[in-house]
């Protein structure tokens, strides 16, 4: 039987550019340059992996976000992913993590699924907290935050590197499960694959295709509020001074200066 | 007055530095009650009672150590059931933000992450996160059910403030998804000697430019010296040079010490992510264009390979 592999990926604002709010304080993506999360290449990375090593495999990849996220589904299929999935609504403007989850499990269970991947984090919202939320509303083990990730006979496995211990994880499929930016470099698209990418299919899902009300999410179904945004001031320029010999001394002098000798 | 739930981080029973700061912001918002589980949990209390805990509820069992996150969630919904508080606060480390976002989705609340302070507010706690690779600071509500919050190291001081800390037996049923996800084997990280990375107030940090594992005792010699932590960037990370445990920046640890020092950085905007906080910041590179110029206090453009060494021997010298 075929393993149904879905990998969620985030469009995000360019972390390199200048990302800023929206006047509704949600993160604008109107006026930044948006890219498939790096963190989320990752994922796909291994969901291609697998299915590699796989008899017999299907790697779909999904997003929620609006018309431009269709950029970092293309990026997916043409590192190798069969199909995608772009769920867009307007309602979902202003959506949190609560509502994410909400929208990609919904998505996940209408697409068919042995295995999802998720990347660590995304880029812009940086919460990491999404795939194990996927994980309890399909009620499926979550095997998280992995630098090493294999799958065989039904079961997936893979090494945690954490604070205090680094552990050897194992859950039985169905099962999702999120990878670090040390779990091996992910591909460039090839010329032919951007080619292939072209002709696969892409599936668009609003709302009402995953019986969800626009209440639950979305700006105003969000079980958080930013109320306020500021830029922090830049720093205050510092003292340059170019090594001739006694860099390191004046260096010394500074930290001392400032009581730390 | 409402009580506030504080998730304790510990290893065997010795409480770790975040925690401690959790329960002075707790105390900000009501009276904290510290959940401690696992191997030790009940050796806790006299720390965190020391630090402001009226209750400390506690349970061991073997499932904590054997299955993944879950059993945790679990428990931190019984105290939650127990209790009825009015926020609960858990430690921001990979772990903590799972269990918290686990239990918000459970208890039927919103869930903010990595918030660095806390007060309390007319319509309950705001937190305060910072954004954007630390480009701007923003300020934020739970708006639905019981406000869950995780708090990121250093943001707030450690008090003395002595109350019961009276302990308690947690009872807890664990749901069938428990057992989901085994922990087949773990190697504990061996101690350095050095401060954690993300409780330290100096950290001195090596990048590219530090140019080989060999290399890096001259970073570890000052960061001795000093008292201090030893970070890394993603490219001394990547090249094998140094623990991933040690990298500091968007994919590694965060970090906002009193002192952060940069040898061989240039600071790209994913490393910044990670320090761009710390109250001084000092640099040594040797191309003065780098952008990790832009944010120090104090820069010197020259070669590490001269600069570090010097600096190290002379604050040798001022010690005596
Ligand atoms: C999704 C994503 C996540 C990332 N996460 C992180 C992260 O968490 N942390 C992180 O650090 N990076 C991260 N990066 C990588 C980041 O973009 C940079 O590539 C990395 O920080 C560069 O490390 P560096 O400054 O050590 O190396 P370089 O950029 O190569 O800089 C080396 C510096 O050393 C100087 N130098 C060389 N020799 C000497 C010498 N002898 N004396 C003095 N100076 C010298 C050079 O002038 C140069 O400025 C991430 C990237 C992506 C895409
Ligand atoms: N809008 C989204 N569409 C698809 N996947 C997402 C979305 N938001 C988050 N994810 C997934 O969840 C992971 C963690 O995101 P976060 O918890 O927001 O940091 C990301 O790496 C993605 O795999």
């Amino acid at each position: 039987m075929s393993l149904r592999i879905v990998v969620t990926v985030k469009y995000v604002p360019d972390a390199t550019g200048d990302r800023h709010f929206a006047d509704d304080l949600t993160v604008d993506r109107d006026d930044v340059d948006g890219l498939l999360s790096e963190l989320d290449e990752y994922a796909v990375e291994q969901a291609l992996q697998i299915a590699e090593n796989a008899d017999d495999a299907e790697v779909t990849v999904l997003t929620i976000g609006p018309e431009d996220a269709k950029d970092a589904l293309r990026k997916a299929l043409s590192m190798g992913a069969d199909k995608a999935i772009h769920v867009e609504d307007d309602d979902l403007h202003g959506t949190d993590a609560i509502g994410t989850s909400l929208v990609l499990a919904k998505a996940i269970e209408k697409a068919g699924y042995d295995l999802v991947i998720s990347g660590m984090a995304s880029t812009d919202g940086t919460m990491g907290v999404v795939p194990a939320l996927v994980a309890e509303r399909l009620g499926v083990p979550q095997v998280t935050l992995l630098s090493e990730v294999s799958v065989e006979d039904g079961t997936v496995k893979g090494r945690r590197d954490g604070d205090a211990a680094s552990e050897q994880l194992e859950a039985q499929l169905p099962a999702v499960v999120s990878v670090t930016d040390q779990s091996g470099e992910a591909r460039y698209p090839s010329f032919k694959g951007i080619m292939a990418a072209k002709k696969k299919p892409v599936q668009s899902w609003d709302l009402s295709d995953l019986d969800i009300e626009a209440e639950e999410v979305g700006l105003d179904g969000a079980f958080t509020k930013v109320e306020a945004a500021t830029e922090r001031p830049a720093r205050t320029a510092g003292t340059i001074v170019k090594d001739e010999g006694e860099g390191g001394k004046q260096l010394a002098e500074f930290l001392a200066g400032q009581k730390f000798i | 007055m409402a009580e506030v739930l504080v998730y304790v981080d510990h290893v065997d029973g010795a409480v770790r530095k975040p925690t401690l700061e959790l329960l002075t912001l707790a105390r900000r918002i009501g009276e904290p009650v510290a959940v401690a589980l696992g191997n030790g949990a009940a050796d806790t209390a006299a720390t965190l009672a020391e630090h402001g805990a009226v209750k400390v509820l506690t349970h061991d069992a073997s499932e904590y150590a054997e299955y993944l996150v879950v059993p945790k969630v679990d428990a931190l919904q019984a105290a939650y059931e127990a209790v009825s508080p009015a926020a609960v606060l858990v430690p921001s480390s990979a772990e903590g933000k799972e269990i918290a976002a686990r239990l918000a989705l459970r208890i039927g609340s919103g869930i903010i992450t990595d918030a660095v302070d806390l007060e309390a507010g007319d319509e309950g706690p705001v937190a305060t996160q910072s954004v954007f690779a630390a480009s701007f600071t923003t300020k934020s509500r739970v708006v639905k059910g019981t406000p869950v919050i995780t708090v990121k190291p250093n943001s707030a001081a450690v008090e003395a403030a002595p109350a019961a800390g009276a302990v308690e037996a947690l009872s807890v049923t664990f749901s069938d998804k428990a057992t989901g996800t085994k922990i087949t084997g773990r190697t504990p990280r061996e101690s350095t000697g050095r401060p954690e990375l993300t409780e330290a107030a100096i950290v001195v940090s090596g990048g590219r430019g530090v140019n080989g594992a060999e290399n890096f005792s001259i970073i570890e010699a000052l960061a001795d010296q000093l008292g201090a932590a030893v970070g890394a960037s993603r490219a001394a990370v990547d090249a094998g040079w140094y623990p991933h445990t040690n990298q500091v920046g968007q994919t590694g640890k965060s970090v906002s010490p009193q002192l952060y020092i940069a040898n061989g950085i240039s600071g790209a905007i994913q490393h910044r992510a990670g320090m761009q906080t710390s109250k001084t910041i000092v640099a040594v590179n040797k191309d003065a264009e780098a952008p990790i110029f832009e944010l120090v206090d104090f820069g010197v453009v020259g070669d590490l390979f001269d600069v570090v060494p010097q600096l190290t021997e002379e604050i040798k010298t001022r010690k005596g």
